[in-house]
């Protein structure tokens, strides 16, 4: 067991044949993803890695049944993309795309409600299940099967917690990257509930940084329902406010959302908080050593 | 990105929004020239990317042409100091040059984007110009607000609900309606990330007219907006920032002397946090992105090290499906080319950073290698801290 995806998760690629889409879907292929189809409109009969690829999504739906998709479209078309996946009703979508315009994404949520698709990203890493399934762009070898569900709005931040939990021992049920913008799928809360209920799942590791106030809400929720040990961390504490680091989303503004409020309201929920992001791993193995001493 | 309030003003007027009449004017004698044209009282407004003019004396009333021009004089070319810009200040190159108008009332409007709920939203308060955070701060029932839904726009009863509640007259409402609807057409068809009116006036005969506009843009939507990305104006941005911005890169000034260079932004950050945990001062943050290259490494360290604050660097790379061995390739042929003369720690981890350290090591240049990112970060505070 795990979330959102496993070794039976059956994974479309659109935009599988620019040159991204063709790396990463490589890359998941021989993780061991089930990667059954692509779609490039107008290089529909043609196939990539003895993957066959399709025009639309409904044509590639019918002729291969995947529960998956994975979009690496440019920004000017991945919301398109997104919405063409959530009309053939395909369970899991995830947009690894950056740069996808804010309104865009406005209007995709609008298009996803009533609908049963659930969002993962954009500007994402992806989601894995080591030893399952990788889905997305994240380095396969890092990670190590076991117990730690980890949730982050990071790419490289996320492959840094992974690192070191899997050298001290402790592997990973799910990771799941929400994505680093402003207006995105799946959030903390939807990942934690699915946490909560994994069996497979022994504890938690949520990423934030500055910027919204998602942190707040999913510090709030984990205080009221969670049943496992979460820790967190948050990235940003030297950011100045005004500026946007790299990620769209990560902006502190009108005096809001910078990481020391969070901080706070993490810590105020019974939430461990790594001090430093060298000692992610390391908080997690004293949090689980601690419950095994009581 | 940001622009000037007079251009924000221009496009409201292409989507038929009132807006007093008046010019942008570059040098005193053309401030002069709008003022004629104008006739009577007018204003002139000091032209930067800040907020807080008024109360740092970049806004002033002139009674004649006369008044004007030697206003404008004043102001340009003057370094205009506000509690938004920072003890050094903005020099003003432009100013505007309005009509003045009889104020009966002043009220705020905005379109921002509400994170939360996934939707734009329209704000108000009868507490116009006045800083919204302070009202938010301490009277936050004082903001209105209406949640648009993004399926159908901005709906006229939303309008009329924000106008009845900020207590404006009945032969206000329609014109505030009309107005909130090309704001949130603004917004959405602009690629606004936020759509600022504080005041929005009232005139003493019953007019509605923004009398300050605020415009900023989302990033992501520019390739798309090429009338709006002709805006900006260089001149109020780091040349740095620009310069990473046309190569790929992301980069932003900070004040200390540690420079670093990292790939993704979360990480970024972090390293900026771990940097100052060991007792040293971030001097930027810099994401070379998810594929690092060597021609990438070599343009982040030109812009690095031309901060001349900078008297170390740390590259910190978590090797991903870049490999580290590649990374560390491109690291000793940037360094070599460009001749780094300050201490240099350099952490790879990830795919392949044994190779990517004995590639580092082999160099014979003076790099310091570390394992983690907590070595890395002590190692070249250590070494920053050592120099005289």
């Amino acid at each position: 067991m795990a979330i959102l995806v496993n070794k039976e998760t059956r994974v479309l690629t659109q935009g599988i044949t620019g040159a991204t889409g063709q790396f990463h879907t490589r890359a998941c292929k021989e993780y061991g993803t089930l990667m059954v189809a692509g779609v490039t409109p107008g290089k529909g009969g043609t196939s990539f890695e003895d993957i066959p690829v399709f025009d639309t999504v409904s044509q590639a739906v019918e002729a291969t049944r995947p529960n998956a998709s994975v979009v690496y479209v440019p920004p000017p078309f991945a919301a398109d993309a997104i919405m063409e996946a959530v009309d053939a009703g395909i369970e899991l979508v995830i947009c690894i795309t950056e740069g996808v315009p804010v309104n865009d994404m406005v209007r995709v949520k609008r298009y996803t409600e009533g609908r049963k698709s659930l969002l993962l990203g954009p500007n994402c890493p992806g989601v894995i299940t080591p030893g399952g399934c990788k889905i997305g762009i994240m380095p396969g070898h890092i990670h190590r099967p076991g117990a730690i569900g980890v949730v982050s709005r990071s790419g490289t931040l996320t492959y840094e917690a992974v690192d070191q939990l899997s050298r001290l021992g402790l592997g990973q049920s799910s990771c799941v990257g929400i994505g680093g913008d402003p207006v995105h799928g799946m959030g903390f809360i939807e990942a934690l509930k699915l946490f909560n209920e994994d069996p497979a799942t022994e504890a938690v590791v949520m990423i934030g940084e500055i910027g919204g106030n998602d942190e707040e809400d999913a510090a709030d929720w984990i205080r009221k329902f969670m049943k496992k040990p979460v820790i967190g961390f948050i990235a940003g504490q030297t950011a100045p406010p005004g500026k946007r680091m790299g990620h769209a989303g990560a902006i502190i503004s009108g005096g809001k959302g910078t990481a020391r409020e969070k901080i706070n309201a993490i810590k105020k929920a019974g939430i461990p908080v790594a001090s430093s992001p060298a000692l992610i791993g390391q908080t997690m193995k004293e949090v689980l050593e601690g419950r095994q001493r009581q | 990105m940001n622009i000037h309030e007079y251009q924000a003003k221009a496009l409201l007027k292409r989507f038929a929004i009132p807006i007093p009449r008046g010019r942008m004017a570059a040098t005193p004698e053309e401030a002069a020239v709008v003022a004629r044209e104008l006739g009577g009282v007018c204003v002139v407004k000091a032209q930067i990317h800040a907020g807080g003019r008024g109360k740092a004396g970049g806004v002033k009333l002139a009674k004649t042409p006369g008044e004007a021009e030697k206003i404008a004089k004043e102001l340009l070319g003057k370094k205009l100091v506000t509690h938004q810009t920072g003890p050094e200040g903005r020099e003003v190159k432009r100013v505007l040059v309005e009509e003045g108008l009889q104020i009966e009332r002043e009220i705020y409007v905005a379109v921002v984007l509400d994170r939360s709920l996934s939707r734009p939203c329209v704000l108000a308060s009868a507490e116009g110009g006045v800083e919204i955070e302070e009202v938010a701060e301490k009277s936050p029932e004082k903001i209105l607000k209406e949640i648009v839904d993004p399926a159908v726009g901005l709906l006229s009863f939303q309008g009329r609900r924000l106008a009845y509640r900020l207590g404006l007259r009945h032969e206000q409402v329609g014109p505030l309606v009309s107005l909130l609807s090309g704001l949130f057409r603004v917004f959405m068809d602009l690629d606004c990330s936020l759509v600022e009116i504080n005041p929005l006036v009232i005139t003493a005969d019953g007019k509605l007219i923004p009398l300050d506009a605020k415009m900023n843009f989302d990033n992501n939507g520019l390739f798309r907006q090429p009338e709006v990305a002709a805006l900006q104006d260089l001149d109020e941005e780091d040349s740095k920032e620009i310069e990473a911005s046309s190569l790929g890169l992301s980069y932003i000034a900070l004040d200390g002397n540690i420079g670093c260079m990292v790939n993704g932004a979360g990480l970024a950050m972090a390293t900026m946090d771990i940097i100052k945990l060991c007792g040293g001062e971030p001097a930027n943050f810099l994401d070379v992105g998810g594929g690092a290259t060597k021609d990438r490494v070599t343009q982040a360290f030109k812009i690095l090290l031309s901060d001349k604050r900078v008297q170390g660097v740390l590259v910190n790379i978590f090797g991903g499906i870049m490999k580290c061995d590649v990374i560390a390739q491109g690291i000793v042929e940037a360094a070599r080319e460009i001749q780094v003369k300050v201490p240099l720690v350099v952490r790879l981890q990830g795919t392949n950073g044994e190779l990517g350290r004995k590639i580092l090591t082999e160099s014979r240049l003076a790099i310091i290698p570390a394992e983690t990112m907590a070595e890395a970060a002590e190692k070249i505070v250590q070494a920053v801290g050592c120099r005289p």
